[in-house]
């Protein structure tokens, strides 16, 4: 069985690849030393630095303040946009889609550049509110492009249903429409929050004076040189991510439920 | 099917309209005004070999690191395609991991292997080998753009395949054809769609980026994206650097349209 040995070795050594240089990050942020890769010794010095260093625990804050901020807008926004398409015309919805896809096809650079160029050009003053509406604006688009497709599964009729047994048009959306589209909901919630912490290159161009996330921080340090912080930093946001991704799998009824929302963003 | 619902999606295209599309118009008036007057000059020192060189020079990365992704990542996809239910999940979930780890966190730590003291020359250093220059080349640049962009290649591929009937795999069989076969005239054009959208998914942010060649590439082989944002933050070239923008997005553009032309003929084959 020599041939069906081999293959699995591909899969082995991509593993390897993926995992190595994050495994080699968090053996280096124990190191005592402060360049290369020889070990000296085991250590927390760069863990306490980390803690210590108040631009770091700044950005980190921003980077979830806005993430939060940003994520839960345009989930809300985004549902409700998604509703308003379900409802309009052909031609009308698929323009605005076009235009929805477009912070999503565009290169990360050019919609940075020309938000940039927008700000500029209606002179607003760099800073929290120009980071926070760059994250909004390409928040919006995952929220639509996940609720929409659960909403088209949708009666279109459900609502007029309700209606006519009754039901206020709260309570119709509570308790019919919502509860069906929880699930997308949640999804559409976490994908823009992940996108906004993950974000650096319309973070860069987009925000000002004194207020940078945590991938501005992790630049201007790896700019200054080698830093071990960014190693330990580095190791605990991959252990944060490990543990949400364990939490939100533990919580949800099927993986492959992801796998297709994922999926969909992926292929769209 | 117009309903009174679909007021509720207006507000978002007056917003789209102002941050998505405005912006876009905004960059495109800028490619063709200086100092209050409508000029070409951006375009006109775009077209010029020193600038031509750093477009072809972004391409031709952008196209070897699609081409390693695709030649990797086919087969890889494929294996993993046919592992049952359970393995397979866990086999897309590690490959899905490192995406939600941050992108710049990810290349940054290549650097303590591929450096000078690093592991990797550390390694060569024990076996009594010459030391390398792997950082700040250009393959440390490829390498950087492989890393991080190959689940992008290897995920449409895999769904595809996921999906593909097993029918007709049989049917193939049945008939008297051997693997090669099966694979050349069956799973290969059925998976294009997937490898359609590996190809553009890895190429666009390829083609674009400028922090991986700044953190690997020690920002001496300079990309299309490094251009556009010195133009931008550093020589305040305003004019120039949107004209390298818009021209960025025709190149993408016209891949896109290459791509769904291909993928639409190959349909229309088969």
């Amino acid at each position: 069985m020599k041939r069906k040995y081999l293959p699995h070795w591909l899969i082995l050594l991509l593993l390897v690849f993926l995992y190595m240089p994050i495994l080699v990050l968090i053996i280096y942020s124990f190191n005592e030393g402060r360049t290369g890769a020889k070990w000296t010794g085991f250590t927390l010095r760069w863990y306490m630095e980390l803690f210590r260093d108040r631009n770091i625990l700044r950005a980190m804050g921003y980077t979830i303040l806005i993430a939060f901020i940003a994520s839960t807008f345009s989930t809300i926004a985004g549902t409700i946009t998604a509703w308003g398409i379900r409802h309009m015309k052909r031609r009308s919805s698929g323009l605005l889609l076009s235009i929805n896809d477009l912070p999503l096809l565009n290169p990360d650079l050019v919609t940075a550049i020309s938000l940039m160029s927008l700000y500029i050009f209606l002179k607003m003053t760099f800073g929290f509110m120009t980071l926070l509406l760059a994250h909004i604006m390409f928040s919006i688009p995952y929220v639509i492009i996940t609720v929409l497709p659960v909403l088209r599964r949708l009666s279109r009729h459900q609502m007029e249903a309700a209606l006519d047994l009754g039901a206020r048009p709260v309570e119709a959306l509570f308790k019919i429409i919502l509860p069906q589209l929880k699930q997308s909901i949640i999804s559409g919630w976490l994908i823009a929050f992940t996108m906004s912490i993950d974000d650096f290159v319309i973070s860069f161009f987009t925000t000002g004076s004194g207020v940078s996330n945590i991938s501005i921080a992790v630049f201007s340090m790896a700019r200054r040189g080698i830093n071990p912080k960014i190693n330990a930093l580095s190791s605990l946001m991959f252990a944060t991510v490990i543990v949400l991704l364990l939490i939100i799998n533990k919580n949800r009824k099927s993986r492959k439920e992801d796998l297709a929302i994922e999926e969909n963003i992926l292929l769209h | 099917m117009k309903s009174r619902f679909n007021r509720y999606a207006w507000p978002y295209a007056l917003w789209a309209t102002v941050i998505i599309v405005l912006p876009l118009i905004v960059i495109v008036v800028f490619s063709f005004r200086k100092n209050g007057t409508f000029t070409l000059e951006g375009y006109r020192m775009f077209f010029t070999p020193l600038y031509l060189k750093v477009l072809l020079k972004s391409l031709e990365l952008a196209l070897k690191a699609t081409l390693i992704c695709l030649i990797l990542g086919y087969p890889i996809a494929l294996l993993i395609s046919r592992e049952d239910g359970k393995s397979k999940n866990t086999l897309m979930l590690l490959l899905m991991l490192p995406m939600w780890i941050n992108f710049l966190l990810k290349t940054y730590a290549w650097r303590p292997i591929l450096g000078n003291t690093g592991l990797l020359n550390s390694l060569l250093e024990l076996s009594g080998l010459e030391k390398i220059q792997f950082l700040y080349t250009e393959g440390a640049v490829l390498l950087g753009m492989v890393y991080n962009f190959i689940p992008f290649m290897i995920l449409p591929i895999l769904s595809v395949l996921d999906k593909m009937d097993h029918k007709l795999i049989e049917a193939a069989r049945d008939l008297g054809a051997d693997n090669r076969t099966v694979f050349l005239k069956v799973v290969l054009p059925l998976s294009l769609p997937g490898i359609i959208s590996g190809i553009s998914l890895v190429f666009m942010p390829s083609v674009s980026t400028f922090i991986i060649p700044i953190i690997l590439g020690g920002g001496q082989d300079m990309m299309i994206g490094n251009l556009i944002e010195r133009q931008f933050l550093k020589v305040g070239n305003w004019n120039f650097g949107s004209s390298i923008s818009v021209i960025l997005m025709l190149v993408i553009l016209s891949t896109m349209i290459l791509l769904s032309l291909f993928d639409r003929e190959k349909r229309e084959e088969s």
